[in-house]
């Protein structure tokens, strides 16, 4: 139980207004151990980011509601907590840096009184200096250099306001990060760099992370453990090994490793899912992923598939369900090629 | 920063000079004239001609623009009244000051009850907090001024006996105008400041700010309030135009002599220097207003403040 900073248990999210209840997370679990990262995969609007708010009961608060489940973080219940305890654990203990750097950071403050605040809400009698001594280190940990603490967001470039947002969220040096979608909003060799620097900062800080990310390959480069999250539901979980190689595979993740480009297949066009995810006011009754798998059974459209566990590899689908495991045959090659590219 | 003011003073002076030629031009375009005014329906037509000639009413349009501008531009002369043979500046200038009090009276009223209720409407929405407030100042927003006043004079004045009906003698005589002047745009203003916070509150950096542990109290009155005020501001220094011609049905309504009530009785007499005196004192001090708007903008945004220092002359 030590090893685990963090884990959730059945979490359902709704998003309740007067005209409909979106069902974003439906009964999710998943388990980060202390110093892992977990990749929580899936397209937009699978739930993801809502798991995450969740974590730091930041969802909006007029229409958010956690239905039911418990998130533990580090043996403690973060729905019971008092929402002062909770003040005292985002940014403290938990932090988070979000999806688009233009619009995280506050467009009036100074870039070092901005991660000096989160220094000083934790450790109010930290003495001035100290604070600054702090946020030069920060900055210059993220390569920024120190003198540009007293400029505005305005200044900076998107790469470079990511790199001010993760010197903000990794400033107390929390024990878990949860990072949303860090480097899409980013050009391609920026994204490469930030993420080396996440990669290298959690090795140096021995933070747990949890990466959220539509990007197989930001997984196969720094996760232990991986989820894959469709319509409110993790499909399938494992780790990194169980996902990344061929073998049994939920038929969701078998097309989203199809809808990767691999310069050496021949292929001219990609294979990508068909259709749309459903629409979340209206879930499918059986399994949600029904309407669009190629491998759907009369069975599918009515129940609801039970997750069939094998060592560290867990999968929610009829195919495998109390069946011999024989019946994985002619799994596409996806993530064969997919390592093949990897390990290049 | 200085260049950037220097300049915007320096833009005065066509305000001026458009300003005068606006009033010139359009008191030009209207039937009658001072002789007729001064001396009454029934004074025979030689003295008015000759009347008017002596005040120089006759002279071209462009002649009497560039005479009247030299002249406040050489000597600092603002002419003489036609009708009360008084100096101009002498007789617009107090009168100004009692609209600006006034203006000023109202704008820190409406500013003082409209802001705080809009920010206590938007952190509070759908609770009472924000429906009652802002149900009432849409009412308030759709009453006009005179109709106001009138309910408050009957009210005040006549019925409960509590405040001066007129003049401006003291300090609650000054309680029912800037009243007057002030509900409707105190209502504006809640609005306004009521649907920027609800902006700011729902931006990322909001959401950055809590998931750093700030509490609800920092979050809202540092990270959002700062941003939120930024239309809030300028919106205030728009609402003077508002005011001063508010005023005018104010200064009417309550017998205050304020330069609104001064223009209204002379346009009558066609007492063109007054006029454009109070006209163009006006239209000076909206312009040092929105200089002002412009610099408290710069003071809490940096993106402007960037703008304006890389501005060249």
């Amino acid at each position: 139980m030590k090893d685990t900073i963090l884990e959730i248990k059945d979490l359902s999210v709704i998003y309740k207004t007067d005209l409909e209840t979106v069902e974003a997370v439906n009964g999710i679990s998943l388990t980060i151990g202390k110093g892992k990262t977990y990749g929580l995969v899936g397209e937009t609007g699978a739930g993801k980011t809502t798991t995450a708010l969740s974590i730091l009961r930041l969802l909006p608060a007029a229409t958010g509601r956690v239905l039911g489940g418990s998130i533990q973080f580090d043996g403690e219940d973060v729905l019971s907590l008092s929402e002062s305890d909770m003040c005292a654990l985002r940014g403290r203990r938990i932090a988070m840096v979000f999806q688009d750097p233009m619009t995280s950071l506050n467009p009036v403050m100074t870039v070092g009184d901005q991660i000096a605040e989160a220094l000083l809400v934790h450790d109010r009698k930290m003495g001035k200096e100290e604070v600054e001594r702090r946020v030069e280190e920060t900055l210059s940990m993220v390569g920024i250099l120190p003198s540009r603490k007293i400029e505005y967001p305005h200044q900076f470039s998107g790469g470079m306001k990511q790199r001010v947002v993760i010197a903000m969220a990794l400033a107390c040096e929390p024990e878990l990060l949860i990072a949303d979608e860090p480097t899409t909003a980013l050009d391609v060799t920026i994204q490469a760099q930030v993420l080396m620097m996440i990669k290298e900062l959690r090795n140096r800080l021995g933070t747990s992370m949890l990466m959220i990310t539509h990007d197989l390959g930001i997984v196969a480069k720094i996760c232990d453990d991986v989820g894959v999250m469709y319509a409110g539901e993790i499909v399938e979980s494992g780790s990194v090994e169980d996902i990344f190689s061929p073998g049994r595979h939920h038929p969701y993740t078998e097309g989203l490793f199809g809808s990767i480009p691999d310069l050496k297949s021949r292929a001219r066009r990609l294979t990508p899912i068909a259709g749309l995810m459903p629409d979340p006011t209206a879930l499918p009754q059986g399994c949600v992923f029904a309407p669009r798998c190629k491998k759907c059974q009369e069975r599918c459209k009515t129940v609801r598939p039970k997750a069939v566990t094998e060592g560290t590899h867990r999968i929610a689908c009829h195919l495998y369900g109390g069946q011999a495991a024989g019946s994985a045959q002619g799994i596409s090659g996806g993530q064969d090629a997919f390592r093949r590219k990897e390990e290049q | 920063m200085h260049k950037y003011i220097i300049k915007r003073l320096l833009f005065l002076i066509p305000t001026i000079l458009g300003v005068a030629f606006i009033i010139f031009f359009v008191l030009n375009l209207t039937p009658g004239n001072p002789g007729r005014a001064i001396l009454g329906t029934s004074a025979p037509q030689a003295d008015v001609d000759q009347l008017n000639e002596e005040l120089g009413y006759n002279l071209p349009l462009l002649q009497k623009y560039v005479n009247y501008i030299r002249k406040v531009a050489v000597e600092q002369d603002f002419g003489t009244s036609y009708f009360t043979k008084q100096g101009v500046f002498d007789e617009v200038w107090p009168r100004f000051m009692i609209t600006m009090r006034l203006a000023c009276v109202g704008i820190v009223l409406s500013t003082l009850i409209g802001v705080p209720l809009g920010i206590l409407a938007a952190v509070k929405q759908y609770s009472p907090l924000d429906t009652i407030p802002s149900l009432i100042s849409f009412l308030l927003a759709a009453i006009p001024a005179f109709v106001l006043g009138m309910v408050l004079l009957f009210l005040f004045s006549l019925k409960l006996n509590l405040l001066p009906s007129y003049g401006l003698n003291s300090w609650q005589s000054y309680i029912m105008p800037a009243l007057t002047i002030s509900i409707p745009t105190a209502a504006i203003n809640l609005r306004f400041t009521k649907s920027s916070m609800l902006e700011s509150i729902r931006q990322d950096f909001v959401r950055t700010a809590r998931a750093k542990g700030a509490s609800e109290r920092v979050v809202i009155w540092k990270h959002a309030l700062k941003n939120a005020l930024l239309p809030v501001v300028t919106n205030i220094g728009l609402n003077l135009g508002g005011l001063i011609a508010g005023s005018v049905v104010a200064e009417q309504l309550f017998s205050v002599p304020g330069v609104g009530s001064l223009i209204v009785d002379r346009i009558k007499y066609k007492d063109e220097p007054v006029i454009i005196a109070g006209t163009v004192l006006i239209a000076v001090c909206f312009t040092i207003i929105m200089l002002l708007v412009d610099l408290i903008y710069a003071y809490i945004d940096p993106r402007i403040r960037a703008k304006y220092a890389s501005t060249k002359g």
